[in-house]
Order: C-alpha cells, then sequence, then structure tokens
C-alpha cells in the first residue's frame, strides 16, 4: 500500500486516529429518517460487525461509506481525512470528483447480490479495476487477480464466467475482485443472505481468512449471528437510525444491557 | 417473433416463383433492376453506419453529458423525430447549398437517412443502457472506476446484445425510407421502377418484382441481425449471472 | 440574395395553410382507414380459418417489410391498368390506409390477446352472439390500453403524407416544391413545412402522452 505524499495531514495523526468516524450524521428519504444523529467510530484493523433490524439503517452505514449515497447533514472521516468534505484553502467545501476518487480507493465492498461483471471470467473480474484505475500493467494484474484468487480457494475457476459459478464461488470472486485494490477498509454488506444455506460457509471461511491474514478494517452488516459472534472485535446493534448498544460479542450476545437489543435477538433465536 | 422470417421467405419464394413462371418479361427488366438494388443497397449500409454511430453519440450525450451537450443531443432527437424523413431529405437537398455546402445527392441521401433513423436509434441506446442493472454501476463505484470506464468496461459490452433486435428493425425502416431518394433523382431501385414504369407502363409487374426485391433485402438484414446477435452472445458467455 | 426573406415567407403562408388543410384531410382519411382495416386485419389473423390467417399474415407481412412509397405508385398506377380511374389523393389514402393497417393489425393483435381468457369464457356461458362477443366485451376492453400504440402510428402517418407529393397530390410538401421551383427560392418553403410538422407532432406527441396518462387513471386493472 503506497502513501500519497500529497495527502493532506489533519488535525488528528493519521497513524493514530480512527481508521473510519461518523460524525452527527443524518440521512432521510423524503420523510423517513434513516439515519438520525450517528456517530460511530471504527479503529485501525477493526473488525465490526452491525447487526440490527430491518429499516434501522444498517446497510445505509456502508453505502454512504462507499459514496453510493449523499449524507443529509453530518460528516464522515476516512483514515483521518473527511470523506464528503474537502479541505481548500483551509476552508471546508463540499468534496469535488478528484478527492472523492482519492478517498474512494481506500475503500472496498462487497454486495449482497456479487455484481460481478456477467461478460468476464474470474480472473478478469479480479484485473479490471487494478488495470484501469490504478494503472497496473496487465501481467502485475494478473498476477494479483490469480493469488486473490488462490485465497479464496478459487485458483482453478481462473478462467469461469459467473454464469459457470455457483453463488458462494461467486460471491468469493466478488471479494477477492474488492481486494485486488487493496483497500484500507472493506465493507461486507449481507454477503450471504442471498446464498443457499449450504454455501454459506464457504464464503464465512474466506472472510474468516482474511480477517487473520490482512491488515485491513472491516465493517460487515449481516445476520449471521453466530459468526459475528466469533469474528467480530465489536458488534453494533443498530435501531431506529442510531447505534442503540455496542461492544464486545461476549457482552452483546451474552449480556445486553438494552431491552430493545434483547428483543432482538431473542427474535432471531426464535427463527433459527 | 421466431416464424416471422418463415413467413416472410415462404411469400418471397412464392412470389419469386410466380414472377419467373408467368412473366415472360422478366429477364428484360433485370439488369436495370439489379443495378438500382445495388445503389439502394449502398445507401441502407451508408446510412446504417451514420445511424449507429448518431445514436450512440446522442443517447450518451443526453444520459451523461454536460448540459450545453445534453441540449443539443435532445434538439437533435426531437427534431429529427418530430419531423418527415422526405422533408428531411428535401430540405438538406435544396436548402444546404444556399449555406454553401453543395454535397453530392447520394452523400445527401447517405446523411439525411442516417440522421433520421439516428435519432429514433438514440431511444434504442437509452433503453438498453438504462437496463443494465444498478449493480453493475454500484459495483464500478466500489471499484472507484470512473463514470467512463465504468461505461466503456462494464455497461455498454451488455448493452450491446439486447440491442440487436430493435436495431435490425431500424435497419429494416432505414431500408424502406430509402426508396425516397428516388425523388431526388437517384438512380436506386425505386427510381429505376419508375422510370421502367414510365417506358414500358407494365406496372404490376415491374412494381411487384421491386417489391419482393426489396422484401428480399430486408430478409438479408433480418438473417445477418440474427446472426450478429448469435455470434455476440456467445462471445459474452450469457447467462444468468446471479 | 437574402438569407431568409420574411416578406416571402408571409407571402407563402397562406398557400401552406391551405396546403395544410390537404394534408390534415389525407392524415385523418388515411387513418380512419388503416385503423378499421388494422382491426379487420387482427380479427382474421388470429380468428380466421388456417385458409385466411396464413396467407393474411404472409401479406402483412409483405407490406409491413416493403417501403410505403413503391406501395403509393402501385395502387396509383394499378388501378388504371384495369379500367378504373382515381385521382392521386385516392390513391395516396388507400395506400397509407393500407401500409399503417398493418402496423395498426399489430397493436389490435396485442390488445386483444391481452383480453383474459375468462372473458372469453363468460360471453360463451351466457351464450352471446360472437358479434355481440366482440361489440360489447372484448373491444372495449381491448381498445383503451392500446390508444397510445395507436396515437403514436397517427403521428407516425401524418410524417408520412410527403410521400404523397410523389404523386403529385396537393400537400404540404409538393406545394413547398412547386412555390421553392416557381421562386427559385427552397429555404423558406421547405423550412417551414418542417417547423410545422415539427409543431404538429410535438402537439400530437404531448396529446398522446396526455391520454396514455387519463386512460391508466380511468382503466380499472383487474
Amino acid at each position: 500500500m503506497s502513501t500519497d505524499p500529497s495527502v493532506a495531514i489533519s488535525p488528528v495523526d493519521e497513524r493514530s486516529g480512527p481508521m473510519v468516524r461518523f460524525e452527527k450524521v443524518m440521512k432521510s428519504y423524503g420523510s423517513l429518517v434513516v439515519l438520525n444523529d450517528l456517530d460511530l467510530e471504527v479503529a485501525r484493523g477493526e473488525k465490526v460487525a452491525i447487526i440490527g433490524p430491518s429499516g434501522s439503517g444498517k446497510t445505509t452505514v456502508l453505502r454512504m461509506l462507499m459514496t453510493l449515497e449523499r449524507i443529509d447533514r453530518g460528516m464522515i472521516f476516512v483514515d483521518g481525512e473527511p470523506l464528503t468534505s474537502m479541505n481548500r484553502n483551509g476552508e471546508l467545501v463540499a468534496s469535488d470528483a478528484k478527492h472523492l476518487r482519492r478517498m474512494r480507493g481506500k475503500i472496498g465492498m462487497v454486495f449482497q447480490h456479487f455484481n460481478l461483471f456477467p461478460h468476464m471470467s474470474a480472473l478478469k473480474n479480479c484485473m479490471e479495476a487494478p488495470c484501469t484505475v490504478l494503472g497496473l500493467s496487465k501481467m502485475e494484474a494478473e498476477a494479483r487477480g490469480r493469488e486473490l484468487l488462490s485465497m479464496v480457494g478459487l485458483g482453478d475457476k481462473l478462467f469461469h464466467y459467473p454464469s459457470q459459478l455457483s453463488g458462494g464461488q461467486q460471491q468469493r470472486v466478488a471479494i477477492a475482485r474488492a481486494l485486488a485494490m487493496r483497500p484500507k477498509v472493506m465493507l461486507f454488506d449481507e454477503v450471504t443472505s442471498a446464498l443457499d444455506p449450504e454455501l454459506v460457509g464457504e464464503v464465512l471461511n474466506v472472510i474468516r481468512k482474511i480477517a487473520a491474514e490482512l491488515d485491513v478494517t472491516m465493517l460487515m452488516v449481516t445476520h449471521q449471528m453466530g459468526f459475528a459472534k466469533e469474528f467480530a472485535d465489536r458488534v453494533c446493534f443498530f435501531y431506529g437510525g442510531r447505534i442503540c448498544e455496542q461492544g464486545p460479542p461476549e457482552k452483546i450476545f451474552v449480556s445486553p444491557e438494552n431491552e430493545r437489543t434483547r428483543q432482538f435477538l431473542r427474535a432471531c433465536l426464535e427463527a433459527t | 417473433m421466431a416464424h416471422r422470417p418463415l413467413v416472410v421467405c415462404a411469400i418471397l419464394a412464392f412470389t419469386a416463383g410466380l414472377v419467373i413462371a408467368s412473366f415472360a418479361g422478366f429477364r428484360e427488366f433485370l439488369p436495370g433492376l439489379l443495378e438500382g438494388a445495388l445503389v439502394t443497397i449502398e445507401i441502407t449500409v451508408g446510412g446504417s453506419v451514420l445511424a449507429v454511430i448518431c445514436a450512440f453519440v446522442a443517447a450518451l450525450s443526453k444520459m451523461y453529458g454536460a448540459w450545453p451537450v445534453r441540449g443539443l443531443a435532445v434538439i437533435y432527437i426531437e427534431v429529427f423525430r418530430g419531423t418527415s424523413a422526405l422533408v428531411q431529405l428535401f430540405w438538406l437537398f435544396f436548402v444546404l447549398p444556399r449555406f454553401g455546402i453543395t454535397l453530392e445527392p447520394l452523400t445527401v441521401a447517405i446523411l439525411a437517412l442516417g440522421l433520421n433513423v439516428g435519432a429514433y436509434g438514440a431511444e434504442v441506446v437509452r433503453g438498453a443502457v438504462s437496463a443494465v442493472p444498478r449493480g453493475q454501476w454500484e459495483a464500478t463505484v466500489a471499484l472507484n472506476m470512473s463514470r467512463f470506464q465504468a461505461l466503456r468496461r462494464i455497461v455498454l459490452p451488455q448493452a450491446l446484445v439486447p440491442m440487436i433486435p430493435p436495431w435490425g428493425n431500424l435497419f429494416i425502416e432505414l431500408l424502406k425510407t430509402t426508396a425516397l431518394v428516388s425523388l431526388i433523382t437517384i438512380s436506386d431501385l425505386a427510381f429505376k421502377a419508375q422510370e421502367m414504369n414510365a417506358t414500358t407502363y407494365r406496372t404490376v409487374e415491374i412494381f411487384s418484382i421491386v417489391l419482393v426485391f426489396y422484401l428480399a433485402i430486408a430478409v438479408l438484414i433480418t438473417v445477418a441481425m440474427r446472426s450478429l446477435e448469435w455470434f455476440a452472445a456467445r462471445g459474452l458467455a450469457r447467462g444468468p449471472a446471479q | 440574395m437574402k438569407f431568409w426573406d420574411w416578406n416571402f415567407t408571409f407571402e407563402i403562408l397562406p398557400l401552406l395553410a391551405r396546403a395544410a388543410l390537404v394534408t390534415l384531410e389525407a392524415t385523418v382519411i388515411g387513418f380512419v382507414v388503416a385503423a378499421i382495416l388494422g382491426l379487420c386485419f387482427a380479427i382474421g389473423r388470429m380468428f380466421g380459418p388456417k385458409w385466411l390467417s396464413i396467407p393474411l399474415a404472409g401479406f402483412i407481412e409483405f407490406i409491413r417489410s416493403t417501403p410505403l412509397l413503391i406501395q403509393i405508385f402501385f395502387i396509383y398506377f394499378v388501378f388504371p391498368e384495369f379500367g378504373v380511374e382515381i385521382d392521386a389523393m385516392t390513391a395516396g389514402v388507400l395506400a397509407l390506409g393500407l401500409h399503417y393497417a398493418t402496423y395498426c393489425s399489430e397493436v389490435y393483435r396485442a390488445g386483444l390477446a391481452n383480453i383474459p381468457r375468462g372473458q372469453w369464457e363468460a360471453s360463451t356461458a351466457l351464450n352471446m352472439s360472437t358479434f355481440h362477443v366482440f361489440r360489447d366485451v372484448i373491444i372495449p376492453q381491448a381498445i383503451p390500453p392500446i390508444v397510445p400504440a395507436l396515437g403514436n402510428y397517427l403521428v407516425a402517418l401524418f410524417k408520412d403524407t410527403p410521400l404523397l407529393s410523389a404523386i403529385a397530390v396537393l400537400e404540404l410538401m409538393q406545394t413547398a416544391k412547386i412555390i421553392g421551383s416557381e421562386n427559385f427560392r427552397y429555404t423558406e418553403p421547405i423550412t417551414l413545412v418542417g417547423l410545422i410538422f415539427l409543431i404538429f407532432s410535438l402537439i400530437a406527441a404531448g396529446l398522446v402522452r396526455a391520454v396514455e396518462v387519463w386512460l391508466r387513471r380511468r382503466v380499472i386493472h383487474s
């Protein structure tokens, strides 16, 4: 991971501050308030699981971080720098396209419905962005793609097209594709929700492997409580557009303080 | 949709057979009509190429361009869709010289028809590009691709195959519209037909044969489009992506 | 020579106005023919016996896939050969009507195909005659959804009326050509004709969209 010498140094020291910080973020769709004065901090290298009922704003958090949605109020900081605003001559103005693209390069996302490029093989899917965006040579991009696809267990399916792969395999390709851009933050948006149950495990194994082997901050929206319990450093329970309760998994899953958290976890248990 | 070319081919074969069997004078018309058919095909091909270019430029400008470019695209599309092809043809033929631009009739024909069909084609392009799933766009954002890169490498390739059948229909429309160029004295198939009719007055034979010729070219276009679709779909390894 | 002569423009406007009436006449009559004939074609294709529906399908494809201009010439020159004298306007309107009937028949077929099977079955159960089934049950339900599509073909037909200039019908394009050749000035007449068409098409397109919206509010969807 190269450091860009032209990065503006924010007041907070880059090396010690949080990797991601949401400050009083608000987002509404018309009259529906989706994120309500949200404050959230994620430390470097931390693995955070986000749980909660639908409509609580979980996915919106990830989408805003990935700049797929705009925030109405508040600020988001990534790697010490503001995301949706930028520093121009000491003043804070709305980000221009160039700033957004630079910041976006630090973040990667894996989607619920994979969104693989159907007209490209698995390897090509992983090579595309490193070539066109990072300017890697074809050889370099291919080497990186092969390495990552082996890592996710698909070293023998390099030239298969998405239509020839199972859901679990496609999702693993999607993970490799995102990692090929060497992001500092990886976002996982309900990545197993669209999979048949027997395919969920292979994807979760890959995520475990990434958590262990790579130095990357991870935010994961998930319904897989068992996995979250074992994998996350911290669990955030979202309700009504803000964090209702958060803490280490032992605390949240075993002895939650908030009544709503308890209700939610009880309902989840009843479903299994 | 699948039975359409079959019905058409059957009629084609039947009428061709009827014509050859019944009309003794068939042979004397043939050379002149074939000459005309070549001109018709020339204009059809030239006009089609121009139409595709205009359609892509206009549609992409309208969807993703800055407002001046978008405005021009909208004006182009509305004007050429809202006015008659013949009016456009005559305007370019009679009025353009007054601007100091004198073109060969053949060039005027290709220009007018290409611009006309291009305006309708813009809607086809727009529809196909809009139909590419949103998730594809979001994946390109997640991978930090620029809009241009996303369009060129990811979205447009996926939009191309669904575009082929409607374009096939538009090319056949263009073929039919080429008949108008006979009215600006270009020696195409329609012109030859009128010429021969004026000298021999064997209306039924001449025009029947000419109609069959046009039909034959239309069938060729349909067959070409079907083959293109088959090749393209194979090359892109289509199938349910998720 | 001046580029745009406003005096000339105002001089020729009355002539063009009269020609516009001819254009509208051809459009309306042509569309009436197309609408009625198209319905007959559609019914013949969908419900007629095999010896009718298949040749009819072939005939419709044939007309749809070949140039309208040739069909106009054909009708104009063919009738006198069989002893029937028809004037240019009649020939033109017949050709337009026939050509667009083939397009309309496709639209009607789509509309008729969209009628739920139950409607046919209920009518049979009530022992209604075929004529009454069509008139009172099927057609009132089939027509409203396809009116916008028919409207679009009306506009297309309107834009094809200049082809009648080829057989010297005194509609807008022919009049413009005559004015142009008599005065050696083509710019004003042809541009004006273009503008007239543009304005009419935009208005018509707006009307079709308005009808579409109005119908969507009115029709009770099953």
